[in-house]
Parts: structure tokens; sequence; C-alpha cells
């Protein structure tokens, strides 16, 4: 048997563009929320996709489980190009590929009970599972994400939120899925909630053998978690570090990182060089969306989308003046 | 004498208490940061010393809040109305509930002074402007026409601010002020505030639950925990030697560099909810180090000689372990 390909996803030249009227009778205009995105996740790893508000990072977790269509180019999962799947074969294939939300809350039907929410995946499925079967499977998801059993009974709003998000977990995993792609899955809960829920991820990745898209406007639970970072920048892939600590050679890595405290009072960041605001997403610059707010920026970032190269380590940067 | 300094602090809401004894002081050029988990009493602390309890049917049950000499707890509210906006500023988490809709950001400002220091509205006009352009807002003086719709998030946040020091006050509540904002833009307002507090010497209380943006900021910290003070020392010894073990699970749960996988860990289970506070020490059903006398007494809050106060059993021996 040949050996499986070394990337269990595939992104080619990706690209969302959503067109809307500004007010009733105004002009159209049309927001490119991602632009270009090549990207390989390769398999058992987590590759982190890192950015801020607007940078694409949700719209690109969206492509990825084909909750949207592309404008242009494509997703291969496994060597099957999702575009061209019926809806029917899509959803046969949502099997191996699931999605974690950041609010579990709004994902959950308030009505279901946490074991209905657990099986609600079954139905979607057309899987029919004896009363005896579906009671084994409510308690096996739940011991899955450390969950006590009497919790079954529960409605969501009894719930805390790290446990409605456990929840949320469990029913991604309903069908032994490949590939989970998580959109900001602690992005509202309490720090140390936040710590639980990682814990859990990395616990399941190592028990299931998961591959993992993990979206996060958070540096430094990006390298604490992540194999492999992308960093996006108004829908755009500026910088992939092919290992969480390598050093940043964007600036924009390089002011996130700076952004980003530590918990250390002797390592205060000198942030009194920080400035700007990220820019609509409308109406983009010409040249490179970063260079309004970059130190470094000359008439060539203004006049040219700089284009990602990589260097034999996989470092790649989108950058005219790359930083060493 | 501290400017601000709160003792013994409890307050009722309904017959529940949900701030349990608390304490704790801040002079002028300094920055306190209140930490904690959501549900351990933060914003009604700051709720409280603001004198805005009334308003969601609470009232101060014991203790002392007293303002450059002021006694708070007893003061009359129209003595206090002339103290909320001209001394003491509020900074919210959501800038949207600070900004009135339909009314242009500048006159927002103008109204502060006005109101405090009874400037006309050219003299308000300029104030205004010159605090937006020292808040770093890009084009200050077309902006200041503007409405809180046309600003993105960290603008409207700017703007709050300059209301804030609009009357300049001596003391800023800021609650949560950056929770909302991109990475980037918080680190900018976190910078903003601390350059604040050097140049005019005003006194800050920054409530957050997040130890990085406390290790940043802070010179003292107060670590909350279902409505009591767990510890409360400075940022430096803190971070060096926590001694409550709440303040250690804490730190913990912030990824560091150089931490292996699968050492974030958390902590277990959550902040319980007022009505289902646990006797003796509010934290031992999620401590690991609890034991016999934590269940059954409350732990008070003890003065060690390196200068911490700890409310738990066993903070004298660990300090005197870790000497």
């Amino acid at each position: 048997m040949p050996e499986p390909a070394r990337d269990l996803v595939r992104i080619r030249a990706l690209g969302k563009r959503f067109d809307s009227r500004k007010g009733l009778f105004g002009k159209r205009r049309s927001l490119k929320a991602v632009s270009d995105v090549t990207l390989d996740i390769p398999r058992g790893k987590v590759t982190g996709v890192v950015g801020e508000s607007g940078c694409g990072k949700s719209t690109l977790a969206r492509l990825v489980v084909r909750l949207l269509r592309p404008s242009d180019g494509n997703v291969m999962f496994d060597g099957v190009d999702l575009g061209r799947l019926s809806n029917r074969e899509m959803r046969r294939l949502r099997r191996r590929i699931q999605m974690v939300f950041q609010d579990p809350y709004s994902a959950i039907d308030p009505r279901y009970t946490v074991a209905d929410a657990l099986l609600e995946p079954f139905q979607v499925q057309g899987t029919r599972l004896s009363a005896q079967q579906a009671r084994d499977k409510v308690t096996e998801l739940l011991a899955m994400v450390r969950l006590g059993q009497e919790l079954a009974r529960s409605y969501p709003h009894q719930l805390s939120g790290g446990q409605r998000q456990r929840i949320g977990i469990a029913r991604a995993l309903a069908f032994k899925p490949d590939f989970l792609v998580l959109d900001e899955p602690t992005a509202s809960l309490d720090v140390s909630i936040q710590a639980q829920i990682i814990a859990l991820l990395e616990q399941l990745k190592a028990e299931l053998g998961l591959t993992y898209l993990f979206i996060s406007h958070d540096l430094g639970l990006v390298r604490y978690f992540c194999d492999r970072i992308v960093v996006m920048y108004l829908g755009r892939v500026v910088e992939v570090l092919p290992a969480p600590r390598a050093k940043p050679r964007h600036p924009y890595t390089r002011t996130l990182l700076d952004s980003t405290f530590a918990p250390d009072p002797t390592q205060r960041r000198d942030i009194s060089r920080l400035t700007g605001e990220i820019a609509s997403a409308y109406d983009l610059p010409a040249g490179c969306a970063f260079a309004a707010r970059c130190a470094f920026a000359d008439e060539t970032c203004r006049a040219r989308v700089p284009l990602l190269a990589a260097d034999p380590d996989g470092h790649a940067v989108a950058c005219f003046h790359p930083l060493t | 004498m501290a400017l601000l300094a709160v003792r013994d602090l409890s307050i009722d809401i309904a017959g529940i208490k949900p701030l349990d004894g608390i304490g704790f002081a801040v002079d002028k050029g300094e920055i306190l940061g209140i930490v904690g988990e959501s549900g351990s009493g933060k914003s009604l602390t700051a709720l409280t010393v603001m004198g805005l309890l009334p308003l969601i049917g609470g009232r101060v049950a014991r203790g002392s809040i007293r303002f450059d000499g002021t006694e708070l707890t007893t003061l009359p509210e129209p003595d206090f109305r002339r103290l909320r906006g001209r001394r003491i500023a509020f900074i919210t988490q959501n800038p949207m509930t600070s900004l009135d809709p339909v009314m242009r950001v500048g006159a927002q400002i103008d109204q502060v002074s006005r109101l405090h220091l009874g400037l006309d509205a050219k003299a308000a006009q300029a104030r205004s402007i010159a605090l937006m352009e020292r808040l770093r807002l890009p084009s200050a003086a077309t902006v200041y026409h503007h409405y809180p719709h046309q600003l993105s998030g960290g603008m409207k946040q700017r703007i709050v601010i300059a209301m804030a020091l609009a009357a300049d006050p001596d003391l800023i509540i800021a609650d949560e002020p950056t929770t909302a904002l991109d990475v980037t833009i918080q680190a900018q307002i976190v910078q903003l505030l601390v350059e604040l507090v050097r140049d005019r010497g005003v006194a800050l209380i920054l409530i957050t639950h997040d130890m990085g943006v406390v290790a940043q900021a802070c010179d003292r910290v107060v670590v909350l925990y279902a409505g009591r003070v767990a510890e409360s020392h400075g940022v430096q010894a803190i971070f060096a030697a926590p001694r409550h073990p709440y303040t250690q699970a804490l730190i913990r749960c912030i990824p560091r560099d150089g931490m292996a996988p699968g050492s974030l860990a958390g902590i277990p289970g959550s902040v319980p909810s007022v009505a289902n506070y646990p006797a003796g020490c509010r934290f031992h059903p999620r401590c690991d180090r609890a034991g016999a006398p934590c269940a059954a007494t409350v732990p008070p809050l003890e003065h060690l000689p390196s200068g911490a106060e700890v409310a738990c059993h066993f903070a004298e021996t660990r300090e005197v372990a870790n000497a």
C-alpha cells in the first residue's frame, strides 16, 4: 500500500470575495476577505493561523470545511477536490472534516439536552442508532471530553462556558474525524478554562491521531500549541513560520509578537513604537496592505504586492524588506 | 495616606454577599491591577468604589472606602456626583456603552469639561482636540466631528479615555479597557494608559483577567477569588514568588516561551456562583494543595515578612520553604 501523502489538506490560490452595496442605493463594492492563499496542512500536526480582525482567518476556516464556496482556487482534502463534490458527497466527507466554533452556545440548540446535542450529528448523517447504542455513544463522547455522565440530561444554559465548549468538541468527534478546524475555540473563555481546553485538545490529538487547523488572534497561544504558524494580514498570508519559535521576518509578525505580553514583569515589551490601525478590507491600498503601518515601507511596498517566497527551511515571508 | 484606601469592604445585594472583606490601596502615579477570573468580583469592586451599587440594588454592608480623606461609603449622592467623572473617572470594556451613538464624539468629550470644569464651548473644544492629539488619534480635528459608528474599536476606546481625562481626574478605574480590542491596538492602549499615569501622576486601577497585561503595566496586584482577596503584593514579587495557590495557577494558565508541550494545565473546575460559595477557603475545591483546615476555616489575610498579603492556611510555611 502506498504511504499516505504527507499533507492531509492542500490549499491552492484560494480566494473569497464578498460583494455588497453601501446602503440600499449605494454603489457596489467588494471585499476581498481572502486572497491567493496557498497552504499545505501536514497530517498529524497543528497548523496555526494567526491574525487580527479582518485578516480573513475565519473566512479561511469556513472555506476549508466548505461552509463557504471559494471565488478562486481550491481545497484538496486527502486528494479530493472539495469544490467538485456534490452536497451529498460533501455531507458524507464531513464525517472526516469537522469544525469547532468560538461560541458553542450558538452552535447548540437551546432546547436540546446535552445527550440530544451529542446525537444530532448521527441524525444529520442519517445513521440510525438503537436506544442502547445511543446511550453508549453519549457515554463514550462525554468521557472523551472528560465530562461527567450526569451532564447528559442538562441543557446548554445550565453548563459553564468551558463545559459547553467540551460539548462542542465532543460533537465534532462523533464520527472520529481526521481533521478538526478550530475557529478561536477559547477566545470567549477565561484563561483558566482556555488552558483546560488546550490541554484537552493536546490529549485528544495524541489519542486519536488528529490533524488540526487552529485559528486564533493570540500569537502567544499559537506559539505554544502549534507546530507551524501562518500569519495573515488583511486577507493574505504574510508569513509562514516553519516552527513555533522561528524568528519573525515580516514586520507585521514582529509587531504582533511585540504586542503579546508575557506573564513576566522582568520582560516588559517596548511598545512605544507601535502605531496605526488595521485598514478597512474594502478599498485595499495598492501594494503591501501593511505598508501604511510599517516602519520599513518605501515606494516599492506602496506600489506592488509582495509575493510569499520560502527559504529551504520552509520559512516563507511576503515582504520586500524582510527582517534578518 | 494613599489616595484611595479600601478596607474590609463587604457588600450586600438582595441578601447575598458577593464581596467579602476586600481591601487595597492605590496612590497617585501608581497602577494597581485587580485580577481574577469572571465571577471573582472585579467589576463589582469598581462599581462599589464609583458609588454605583444602588443602581443594581446593592449596598455597602461593612467597611470603608476613603478617597483623599473623604469617606465614600456614607457620602450623599449629590456630593458623590461632584466626585464622579470629575475626580474619579471610569473606563468600561465596551466603549459603545459609554458613547452616545447619535452625538458627535467631540461634543461628548466637551460635555465633561463643560460640566465639571465650567469651560465655555470654545475652550472645551480646544481642550478636547488637544486631548485627542495627546491620545494619538490621527487627524483629531476631523475625528472631533465624527459619530461613534464612523470610528474603529481602538479609536472609540481612545475617545472614552479622552472623556475620562477631560476633567483632569485624580483616579481612573479602567474595567477591562482592552479586552474587546485587537492585540496590536490593545498594546497601544496599554502603553497610553501607562504614559498617562507617569506623566500626569494619576492613580489607575486596571481591572483585567489577563496576567500578561498585569505583568506589562502594573506596579501592585490584588488577586481576587470569589469575592475575597487571595493575595496582594508588588508586581515583581507576585510573579517571582506567588504565595497563594490560586495566583500560582493563574500565572501557569498563560503560555510562555519555552513551555513544554502538555505543560499548560489550567485550573480544574470553575469559579462558584455567589449562591454556592463553599465553606472555608473558597478556592479549596479547586486547589491541588488543600488540606484539613481549608474546608472548615476561612483563612485570614495575613501580612507575611516579605510584604505579601496572603489568605491561605499554608502561605506561611511556603514562605519559609521558599526563603
